[in-house]
């Protein structure tokens, strides 16, 4: 008995559907667009994550050390730093491969190949380079460097560190970037709220157009089950068919980003930021299992929900 | 047994529909309610169905006060009567096949018995070859006999028909009058209401005539006195 009454809830609620076209029709607009909405949180949320994962990785702090310091020396104050938590990876770069990475740059300039030359000995010094894992932690690391410095009694080998050059643009970093975060947190939510309500006000509309048949229903002996059961199943299909239409709509705006990046920055700009330029196809195929899940639930969430509370009212007969 | 004891319904606007209405029907009967509109014909067979309340007094079908029911139950009541109104309220996107068979489903009747039964009762109603139009596609009549095969294809205890004829021209309003009359002769209970003095004339047999809410004659053999 069970599985007849679900077959035939099952049947009412797919025949409903078609027959009621023009509803249907409008449902699976308002939908597709609240979903869509979702789709460009998400896609907004990716974009978002990498430029600012792409932004963090390009700020860091470099310690120059003397050109005396021994290498012993350099390797303990790396050890040390490496045990801070705050610190996600430190590149110990030695004087000669400065000095290679200075001849390979400036290989094409002769004037400071020969001053180079001239000068016989190698001018560098060895270079820590670090990265905090966030960029407001790297004041807390400068001042580590500072007091270690200090405090050592010996003569010191750190020569220069260079946080306070940049410590203006990574200040800021470090608050834009959690700021920018929130703000765009809270922009998601409150239009996740909206897209809700504008998708539960339509099918409220949809099943006020049926109450009539609903009381009908109930009034022959329907139970609560049989006369809700179709509407939730409708209100399913609206969810389904508009996650397809919108994971289409994603695939189609992933792909055109690319080219649409390309075409506004230009090909020789964008070729220097090949990561921006990939992002969202990059992520929509990596990410795809976990995008279909994510809105195919929501639009059977809010198809098959929504008519569940709307016809509510109506069933009070 | 249905039982009507001491029925009153006031409306919010506290103008009173029903005022301490009391009479009984007995199974197998045929009881014609006859009044004016707004005299509470309709109050009443609304009450029947628990699709309204009594302000005061109670309604019994058999021993159980019918506003005492839960929802389930509610349910399985109305599956016992059969309902025909006078605007047919026939569900719009289903065929006529589907309207007839919706009210089997819900009674939970198999495939196979729905599949029988309800090119049968069209053809008792002589609307067979309508099975598959939609409500839209029908006349006043032909919608009304729809509503009748509804009512009657679960072969419930009671029909109540409330002003079945109020919409329809005179040779289709007997040819109604005539089915609920073979309805009842079959052994089914039935309570209609009209305010058509001809369908009164007609049907003859009890007739309760109700007038600004109240009972004001229950004739076994009546005749239209408004």
């Amino acid at each position: 008995m069970i599985f007849t009454t679900f077959k035939r809830i099952t049947r009412t609620g797919f025949v409903n559907f078609w027959r009621n076209g023009f509803l249907s029709f409008a449902a699976v607009v308002v939908i597709t667009l609240s979903l869509s909405v979702f789709g460009a949180i998400i896609f907004v949320g990716a974009f978002g994550r990498s430029l600012s994962a792409d932004v963090r990785d390009k700020v860091d702090i470099n310690v120059y050390f003397t050109q005396t310091a021994p290498v012993e020396g350099i390797t303990s104050i790396k050890k040390d730093i490496e045990g801070l938590p705050e610190v996600s990876r430190v590149e110990y770069i030695s004087r000669e491969e400065v000095l290679e990475q200075f001849k390979a740059k400036w290989k094409d300039n002769s004037l400071i190949m020969q001053g180079l030359d001239e000068i016989g000995s190698n001018p560098f010094s060895a270079v820590l380079n670090i990265k905090a894992k966030n960029p407001g932690q790297y004041g807390s690391i400068a001042d580590f460097l500072e007091h270690k410095d200090a405090g050592s009694g010996e003569t010191s080998i750190i020569e220069k560190v260079n946080y306070q050059q940049n410590k203006l643009i990574i200040d800021r970093l470090g608050r834009i970037i959690p700021a920018v975060e929130k703000v765009g947190t809270i922009a998601a939510i409150i239009l996740v709220i909206v897209a809700i309500i504008v998708v539960f006000n339509t099918i409220r509309l949809i099943i006020f157009t049926e109450r009539e048949e609903i009381s009908v229903m109930k009034l022959v002996g329907a139970s609560n089950v049989y006369v809700r059961g179709p509407l939730v199943v409708s209100g399913i299909m609206y969810g389904v068919i508009s996650a397809v239409i919108t994971l289409i709509l994603m695939a189609i705006v992933a792909y055109w980003s690319d080219a649409v990046v390309l075409r506004f920055a230009g090909v020789e700009i964008a070729s220097d930021f090949e990561l921006v330029v990939n992002i969202l196809s990059t992520y929509f195929i990596e990410n795809f299992g976990q995008i279909f899940l994510m809105i195919m639930s929501a639009g059977i969430i809010l198809g098959g929900f929504s008519s569940y509370i709307a016809a509510r009212r109506y069933l009070k007969v | 047994m249905i039982h009507y004891d001491k029925v009153t319904k006031i409306y919010a606007d506290k103008s009173t529909s029903l005022d301490s209405v009391t009479f009984s029907v007995e199974p197998k009967e045929f009881v014609t309610i006859v009044g004016p509109s707004g005299a509470g014909k309709t109050t009443l067979m609304k009450m029947l169905i628990a699709e309204d309340r009594p302000t005061h007094g109670t309604v019994y079908l058999e021993s159980a006060n019918i506003h005492r029911l839960s929802k389930r139950q509610t349910s399985i009541l109305r599956r016992r009567i059969g309902t025909v109104f006078q605007d047919y309220r026939l569900i719009p996107n289903k065929t006529v096949y589907e309207n007839i068979a919706f009210a089997m489903e819900a009674a939970g009747r198999s495939d196979s018995e729905i599949a029988s039964d309800v090119p049968h009762v069209l053809e008792l109603v002589d609307i067979e070859a309508k099975i598959w139009n939609f409500p839209r596609e029908l006349s006043g009549g032909e919608r009304q006999r729809v509503a009748i095969a509804r009512a009657i294809v679960t072969q419930p205890d009671i029909i109540i028909a409330d002003e079945p004829t109020g919409n329809l021209d005179p040779s289709n309003t007997y040819e109604i009058i005539r089915i609920l009359q073979k309805i009842n002769e079959l052994g089914t209970t039935v309570l209609l209401t009209t305010h058509n003095r001809g369908v009164v004339d007609t049907i003859g047999g009890r007739i309760i005539t109700m007038e600004k809410g109240k009972v004001i004659k229950d004739d076994k053999h009546g005749k239209y006195i408004l």
